[in-house]
């Protein structure tokens, strides 16, 4: 066990020093910020750039950069925004839980959706619930998010003005981006629940329940729904990545106050800092998602560590 | 079963065949690429002149021709960044499970810091370096999918490399070259088609929600992505410029996962491919 444990952890700690010693590197390449900050000031001398520079901290070498913002990512320190000089720290943690929100959101729409679907799809193998059910998430599946985004905009706020068209202002401004992301969760979700209960249908102690004379709901939805429960958890937990990456692009369409609007309006103002922050708080936040995960499976399921 | 597997095979055909077909025509259907503006034929609604079946758009350019033309763009992508991300993928694939060693492990770590990145990060600060634009569009989605092509080869070929007809191929002392691109490929191609329709499929997708998001091909030229963000200005009063591009979307995304499905379900009986 020890052994499984350090090797997670080593292979979570390599992938995090790679990416963000990569978006450190790449992001350096995109363009100098001085210039950019310079223009709107009008004429400007090599002087003022160099200043600008100095006071953004740009003259230092690239591995005394990388290392200070290492050591800021420790202790929640990203440095200032290049724009106006807010901290970092400060803006994501307004953006983060606007997009974990949704996230959680997203996640709980599908996993109500995609369990009672995904266990008539099961049940009705091969008969035309489990076909519609097939259709529907391989229908599911093609929808561009942005544009399924649109069309429910265009539905639920523009045709009938039940629902705010972009914001995040009470509970009524989640039901559009909630909706878009958990349908498209769903799609893959219904079939996972789907092949697992069909795994677990088959086992002998279902064959027992139902010889006892229980009901079929308490056989489905107790005993083997019980049963999937881990698989299941662990394929929920690995979508965490796809998700935040659908997220930051839906927030574009519901001008959500989240990761992605944050990193878009960065990457137009070359806003180094704000930019390498938001990639690396979200990469973090995937790989410890994904550590938890394995480690949770590894504990339950000991034929796991040996892989 | 055999009935609605046929029936998924001609839904799916019939989608990829027939949108493939229009936009390879284009040029003979809509020869002014659906640029020609009109200012006197603004908004015009769908349905309503047989001229403009889809109706126009803000410049009174026709919205039939231009998502038409603009699947050209979606074509491109799909069948330049698949083939790429093939060509190095199955290569990588082939040689690090084969030879194992320090290059499978530097293949293997890579495809891990790249897992843990999703598409849309990589895309922003990829995008953010070298410039928007077609051909960086596809060599994008080549870099961040070779990665799935690399995985599932490596695996097969892991399966495979004991395996008596390997063994025997190498101890009559076939060259490696041969017994790559001879014995182990042949053997593990099934797979690899069924995720190459399904990435044509996805990629498709990508492009297009980068275009939508001002970082993937040039706005000023006819596409899906590009169509849709223009027309999210017009969503109060002209519901058709944002409808049908999006359709498009749908429907070629669609028939491709059909065909997908029904591939992998032909050739890879047993449910190996991963998704």
């Amino acid at each position: 066990m020890a052994g499984f444990l350090i090797k997670r952890f080593a292979l979570a700690l390599f992938v995090m020093a790679a990416v963000t010693l990569l978006v450190s590197f790449a992001i350096r390449l995109t363009g100098d910020p001085a210039l950019m900050l310079a223009q709107g000031a009008g004429s400007v001398t090599e002087e003022d750039l160099v200043r600008i520079r100095e006071g953004l901290g740009l003259n230092q070498s690239f591995l005394a950069q990388y290392l200070g913002f290492v050591r800021g990512l420790a202790t929640f320190d990203f440095g200032r925004s290049f724009l106006g000089g807010t901290p970092v720290s400060v803006l994501i943690a307004a953006a983060l839980p606007a997009t974990l929100g949704l996230a959680f959101a997203s996640m709980a729409v599908s996993i109500a959706v995609s369990i009672p679907l995904g266990i008539l799809a099961a049940v009705h193998r091969g008969r035309w619930p489990d076909q519609a059910i097939r259709i529907l998430s391989l229908v599911g599946l093609s929808f561009p998010n942005f544009w399924l985004a649109t069309m429910l905009v265009l539905v639920f706020a523009i045709a009938v003005n039940w629902l705010p068209p972009s914001g995040m202002e009470g509970w009524q401004s989640f039901v559009m981006p909630a909706a878009t992301m958990g349908i498209i969760l769903t799609a893959t979700n219904v079939r996972l629940v789907r092949t697992a209960m069909l795994d677990i249908l088959r086992s002998q102690f279902i064959m027992v329940a139902r010889a006892k004379g229980l009901a079929e709901n308490v056989v489905l939805y107790k005993h083997a729904l019980r049963n999937c429960a881990i698989p299941l958890v662990t394929y929920f937990g690995l979508q965490f990545g796809g998700l935040l990456g659908g997220i930051v692009v839906v927030e574009r369409v519901f001008n959500w106050p989240g990761m992605g609007t944050l990193a878009f309006d960065a990457i137009a103002a070359r806003d180094y800092p704000v930019l390498q922050a938001v990639i690396c708080v979200l990469s973090l936040l995937i790989v410890l998602v994904n550590l938890a995960v394995d480690i949770a499976y590894g504990l339950i399921d000991p034929r796991i560590r040996t892989e | 079963m055999r009935g609605f597997k046929s029936l998924e095979f001609i839904l799916g055909a019939t989608l990829v065949g027939g949108i493939g077909l229009a936009i390879l025509l284009s040029g003979l259907l809509f020869p002014d690429g659906g640029e020609s503006i009109n200012l006197g034929a603004r908004l015009m609604r769908p349905f309503v002149d047989a001229r403009h079946l889809l109706g126009t758009d803000p410049l009174g350019r026709d919205v039939l021709a231009r998502v038409v033309v603009g699947g050209k763009i979606s074509l491109k992508v799909g069948a330049f960044s698949v083939a790429g991300a093939v060509v190095v993928g199955v290569a990588m694939g082939l040689v690090s499970g084969y030879y194992r060693g320090i290059w499978d492990v530097i293949v293997m770590r890579f495809a891990d810091v790249q897992l843990a990145l999703p598409f849309i990060l990589m895309a922003i600060t990829f995008i953010a370096i070298f410039g928007g634009g077609l051909t960086n569009t596809i060599i994008l989605l080549i870099v961040s999918q070779w990665v799935q092509y690399a995985r599932l080869v490596r695996g097969s070929v892991l399966a495979l490399r004991e395996r008596e007809f390997i063994l025997a191929a190498k101890a009559i002392g076939v060259p490696d070259v041969s017994i790559l691109f001879g014995h182990l490929l042949p053997n593990l191609i099934g797979p690899v088609i069924v995720l190459m329709t399904l990435n044509v499929a996805n990629n498709i997708l990508l492009e297009s929600s980068l275009t939508f998001l001002g970082l993937g091909v040039d706005p000023t030229i006819p596409s899906w992505g590009g169509m849709l963000a223009d027309g999210r200005t017009y969503l109060q009063n002209a519901w058709w410029v944002s409808v049908f591009p999006g359709l498009a979307i749908l429907l070629t995304v669609l028939g491709l996962n059909l065909l997908g499905d029904w591939l992998r379900d032909s050739l890879d009986p047993t449910g190996r491919t991963a998704r």
